[in-house]
């Protein structure tokens, strides 16, 4: 896995919650045995029109958010089916990082990723962020004022900062594990072949029950 | 001190806790696919390794299979995952119950019936609907394909230890209101994302009554709501199903007299604590059916489509997408929603009771004009005892398609797909902008509302079926 330290890219927004892996990958696109080829087919449905063509009413298809590299959306994001395909094609369709908002209203809290789906962002060196509310609100505002909005994303030192005159900067709270990971660029597999010994002690008292 | 269900399994599988705080957990039973396994069997090429266990996993094509003809099958690519999977499971020594196998099915419906789930395992596969295992007392979840590859190598997991969070049904539902309702009325409740970052436990009165199949289509959408896994305590309803069974994998005479020795040590002690908590009266429950773009847009048979801005939990745009993607408008009663197609099956209901329970509903009955049902077994042996049942004469004398075992519209991966503007009564478990379908309107449902929904061509409230 690439190591991943600093990023700096533009924006694109996405205003949408709950936005399920298929949405950002459809079936269709599953029956591939590769890893590679799934940018093209990110947010399929919602890219294209029947014929083909892009569909101008889709976010991502705004001229003002051509090459942008961090993604920003709102609660829930990656809900649904575990495919791993859906990391791939966020990546391949050229983002590094995706940055969505827990919500907290009327005693409902949401956060801004599903388990599953941020959990194969951290294997695949994909960056997820999680901000509050307000703070994502205020990207959304920020992106609506000023087009080809860019930011820098500090993963050491956890800070996610807009290119304004006056610059903004959130702080984002990330598992230090997977943190570590990032930044290094290990390969989990890696890590855990390092622990053999354990295993196999393990393995000679443990009765994983199967005759 | 008092333990959980889900502390008991996890303290048992614990190999180590790394310096830097992720745990390392063993895994007993390692459940593959064809579409989220080529990547992982290849990566174990590229790297020059093998897999660790290879008796721990067990492989079937499911998701891509065509569910009439299975031995011709058209679409190149579905037909390249489906050889891919043969060939890996063959290089690298996994049982593979292959197409022409009798014990072929959907992954999650054959994992119990041939008694490879057992309580207190810990169970991993490349889908998320794994959850469903945890009805036995077991730890199960979905992992992506990079796990898939990490299990393959080292048979273990690093993880994140999840919290807990109680969900107790107390009461009990009246019948036909049952395990699909009282998971969907939780996930209305809880939202879709109420249980990211726990581990359910079902409890209460209301669970202790469901058979081991109603438990599997209750622990089957926890991932619905957020959570990777769901567990029921295993009882004299999980032994009995191991038990008597024809389940191969499973202990017999001696062997299962120790092991469920071992497994009445493992319900939650009486004083265990979770880190959240929810109660709800299954008596009052009524039939579900969602009406929105996730299963947590979800309402009684009774009442009515919602005003956009008075949905809670959900902002006004969002409600608004989701009807102007449904086709529906604001004060519609659930009952006068018109459906042309009709899906039985999927891994959380195309169990041998499901068959039966929609079956009753159709017997003697015709189903509406116009009106396209696709009835899917979850597996083989269940499509067998069906037969044998005659179960299929009473489907298909209704006017119903009745079909090979797999995944089938749950997630039209196979030909069987909605079209464009097409509404289904869906006894599946996601109703996600397209997934039966591109342009596919889908409203989850218990079998018998699919059942009855078939017969009368709109939703109708299955407590008043005659």
């Amino acid at each position: 896995m690439k190591a991943f330290a600093k990023h700096r890219g533009k924006i694109a927004t996405l205003d949408r919650s709950n936005v399920d892996t298929d949405q950002i990958i459809p079936k269709q696109f599953l029956k591939s045995i590769k890893r590679t080829g799934f940018g093209e087919s990110l947010f399929f449905d919602w890219r294209y029109l029947p014929d083909g063509k892009p569909n101008p009413d889709f976010e991502l298809n705004a001229a003002r958010f051509k090459n942008a590299t961090i993604l920003v959306a709102r609660n829930n994001f990656g809900c649904g089916s575990s495919r791993e395909h859906a990391v791939w094609a966020i990546q391949q369709y050229g983002f590094h990082v995706v940055v969505a908002a827990r919500q907290e209203r009327g005693g409902i809290n949401v956060p801004a990723f599903a388990d599953i789906f941020r959990s194969n962002c951290g294997k695949n060196g994909l960056l997820t962020i999680e901000l509050s509310e307000a703070e994502a609100e205020e990207i959304f505002q920020m992106v609506g004022r000023f087009p080809g909005l860019e930011a820098t994303v500090d993963l050491e030192h956890q800070r996610f900062t807009l290119h304004l005159d006056e610059e903004i900067s959130f702080h984002f709270e990330l598992n230090s594990a997977v943190k570590n990971r990032l930044i290094h660029g290990l390969d989990d597999i890696g890590i855990t072949l390092k622990e053999e010994a354990a295993i196999s002690s393990f393995e000679s008292h443990h009765n994983s029950q199967l005759k | 001190m008092a333990k959980t269900l889900f502390k008991k399994i996890w303290e048992r599988h614990l190999v180590k806790t790394l310096s830097d705080g992720s745990s390392l957990i063993y895994i007993d039973r390692h459940l593959i696919h064809e579409v989220t396994s080529p990547q992982a069997f290849e990566g174990l090429r590229l790297t020059g390794r093998k897999a660790r266990r290879p008796k721990l996993g067990f492989a079937t094509m499911d998701h891509n299979v065509p569910t009439d003809d299975r031995v011709n099958i058209k679409d190149p690519i579905s037909r390249e995952q489906i050889e891919t999977l043969r060939k890996n499971c063959k290089e690298f020594g996994i049982t593979l119950f292959d197409l022409d196998n009798d014990k072929q099915g959907i992954v999650h419906i054959i994992g119990p019936e041939l008694g490879i789930t057992l309580p207190g395992t810990t169970i991993v596969c490349g889908d998320s609907h794994t959850s469903t295992h945890g009805a036995f007392g077991a730890l199960a979840f979905g992992i992506g394909t990079s796990e898939v590859e990490h299990v393959l190598a080292t048979q273990c997991l690093l993880q994140t230890k999840p919290k807990t969070f109680k969900v107790e049904f107390r009461g009990r539902p009246k019948s036909p209101v049952g395990a699909k309702d009282l998971i969907l009325k939780l996930i209305g409740t809880i939202g879709t994302a109420g249980g990211t970052g726990y581990v359910l436990e079902y409890t209460g009165e209301a669970v202790r009554a469901l058979s081991m199949e109603a438990r599997m289509t209750m622990c089957n959408m926890s991932i619905e709501a957020g959570a990777r896994a769901g567990m029921i305590a295993p009882d004299e309803t999980t032994f009995q199903y191991i038990a008597k069974g024809n389940r191969p994998f499973a202990p017999k005479g001696k062997d299962f007299d120790k092991a469920a020795r071992f497994w009445k040590t493992l319900p939650s002690d009486a004083n265990a604590k979770f880190d959240r908590e929810i109660t709800i009266d299954a008596s009052k429950v009524a039939p579900q059916v969602t009406w929105g773009t996730n299963p947590g847009m979800v309402l009684d048979v009774t009442e009515r489509i919602p005003e956009p801005d008075k949905v809670p939990g959900l902002s006004k745009k969002d409600v608004e997408q989701a009807l102007n993607y449904m086709g529906l408008k604001p004060g519609t009663p659930i009952t006068e929603i018109k459906i042309d197609t009709v899906f039985i099956g999927s891994c959380t209901n195309a169990r041998i009771e499901d068959l039966r329970a929609s079956s009753k509903i159709l017997k003697g009955r015709k189903i509406s004009q116009g009106v396209h049902v696709l009835v899917v077994p979850g597996s083989e042996q269940v499509r067998k005892q069906a037969e044998a049942e005659g179960l299929d004469k009473i489907f298909k004398e209704a006017g119903c398609d009745w079909r090979f075992s797999g995944c089938s519209m749950c997630l039209g991966m196979n030909p069987d797909q909605l079209k464009p503007g097409e509404r289904s009564a869906s006894t599946s478990n996601r109703n996600f902008e397209g997934r039966q379908g591109k342009g596919g309107r889908t409203h989850l449902v218990s079998p018998e509302m699919a059942a009855a929904a078939a017969v009368a061509g709109h939703f109708v409230d299955i407590r008043e079926w005659k």
